[in-house]
């Protein structure tokens, strides 16, 4: 992964926000998994479209006193794909 | 004083729903209940929306269409249109016969999430033999490879028993050629038909052995690509009981093709009564019902399980084998090695090494007796 490379997700997955649970889950068959507040901000900002870099430009810009998010957000997406999450079209 | 400490109740998570019980298979392991219903009694499309509509409502996430065969029922793709747009998780279990290209492809368009396929074997032989069917291995063949063909997940579920348990390798080579992205290789549960069958399905532990090395061998060998498998052994062969679905009444809800609601699919035969949808909420059902309470915390429990330090982990066990192997639903599950009835276990292992009834395939109309010990 680099910072030009684009991650969608996986089509095993569903993201969605549920009310119920307040929070980001990933739905797969007969699962689903809780994202904390920060990895289910950027899963919602996967869609096969957006470079890692635009990812972290946006992430930035919506919580500016964060400080520098590259790194947290390399590692996220690292965690992601290795769970199968994400995948990258090349 | 002590205040008794209750568990807050949470939602279902799971919202099973029984379409019907008309099946066009007739495997023996079948869990359906033995005296099959009634199919004039099955809840019409508005009944099952609202069903739908007031699970979603509670919190449910997940929501399965099985049978039966749910294929069967002609108003499914507007069931899981419906269930999709309140945003569930949808999930077909099927049989896979009845299946077409355009089926698939309307359940699709309707917003089916995931489908699951059940085989009986790992080739046409034994497969249709245990599925009472000729041609049936064919056709799941061909729509397993149409469901992943359109984009779908894919768990294919392979039920283990005696009859098919040296496939074990085969059956792992025909899920990695269909690209299945989960696997289950689960021993029958034994309740319904299963249990009438039980002597000719549950495997001898040795078998047992030389299936689990198998799968583990297969993974070793996966290098993180191919199928997820997820091997479930039967608990008669283990000294505690398996967690009953993380305890009565706690994350599953079944609806069954008449409109019972039911904490878990076979509760239908514990000597409770079950309430019905159609005559009360489901709210009401999940937090006030008799049935629902009657086996949540521990108050119910008896001894060797009231005093156990494991009782958080097990819950006592399973209540419908309980039930069933005992004739008592509150005693300690028969596999936990602290109960009296142990021995029942060990008999049925032995039994089952030399069967003396013979199998009974599923079939409406034939009728089983439950067969109380
Ligand atoms: S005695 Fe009851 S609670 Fe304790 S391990 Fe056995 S089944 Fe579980
Ligand atoms: S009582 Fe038995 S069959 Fe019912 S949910 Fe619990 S473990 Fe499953």
């Amino acid at each position: 992964m680099s910072l030009q490379s684009i991650p969608s997700i996986n089509r095993l997955f569903r993201l969605q926000f549920e009310t119920a649970q307040d929070c980001y889950v990933l739905l797969f068959p007969e699962g689903m998994v809780k994202l904390n507040p920060s990895a289910g901000e950027i899963m919602a900002r996967i869609d096969g479209e957006k470079t890692v870099s635009v990812i972290i430009k946006e992430l930035q810009a919506q919580f500016p006193d964060a400080g520098d998010l590259t790194l947290d957000v390399q590692e996220f997406l690292t965690t992601a794909q290795q769970k199968k999450w994400l995948i990258y079209e090349s | 004083m002590s205040l008794k400490q209750t568990k807050p109740v949470g939602p279902p998570f799971w919202l099973l729903a029984e379409l019907t019980y008309d099946c066009p298979l007739h495997c023996p392991y079948c869990s359906n209940p033995t005296d099959l219903g009634d199919k004039a009694d099955e809840l019409s499309t508005t009944h099952w929306k609202e069903v739908l509509t007031q699970a979603r409502a509670m919190g449910a996430v997940q929501l399965g269409f099985s049978g039966g065969e749910p294929l069967l029922r002609k108003d499914l793709e507007q069931l899981v249109e419906h269930g999709r747009e309140l945003g569930f998780y949808t999930n077909l279990i099927t049989s896979g016969i009845g299946l077409t290209a355009k089926r698939i492809a309307k359940l699709k368009k309707a917003g089916l999430d995931h489908i699951q396929i059940s085989f009986q074997g790992a080739d046409p032989e034994v497969n249709d033999a245990i599925a009472g069917r000729g041609k049936a291995y064919q056709q799941k063949f061909e729509m397993a490879r149409q469901v992943k063909a359109q984009g779908y997940p894919m768990v294919l579920n392979f039920v283990i028993s005696k009859q098919n348990i040296t496939q074990i390798p085969q059956i792992l080579a025909l899920s990695t050629e269909l690209d299945a992205d989960y696997v289950e290789l689960a021993t029958a549960q034994y309740y319904g038909w299963a249990y009438h069958n039980r002597d000719h399905l549950l495997p001898t532990k040795e078998q047992l052995i030389t299936a689990e090395a198998q799968v583990n061998h297969y993974r070793d060998q996966q290098d993180g690509k191919g199928p997820q498998f997820i091997f479930v052994t039967p608990d008669y062969y283990e000294d505690r009981p398996k967690a009953c679905m993380n305890g009565w009444g706690s994350t599953f809800l079944t609806v069954t093709p008449d409109g019972s609601a039911l904490p878990c699919h076979s509760a239908k035969l514990l000597p409770l009564t079950f309430p019905n949808i159609k005559d009360k909420a489901l709210e009401d059902i999940w937090h006030k019902d008799f049935s629902f309470n009657r086996f949540r915390g521990d108050s119910w429990m008896k001894e060797p399980c009231s005093s156990c330090s494991e009782k958080e982990q097990d819950f006592g066990g399973c209540r419908c084998q309980a039930f069933m192997m005992t004739g008592d639903m509150d005693a300690t599950d028969p596999v936990c090695s602290k109960s009296k009835d142990k021995h029942m276990i060990n008999d049925a292992i032995q039994s089952a090494s030399s069967p003396s009834n013979p199998l009974v395939y599923r079939e409406a109309g034939r009728d089983i007796a439950l067969f109380k010990l």
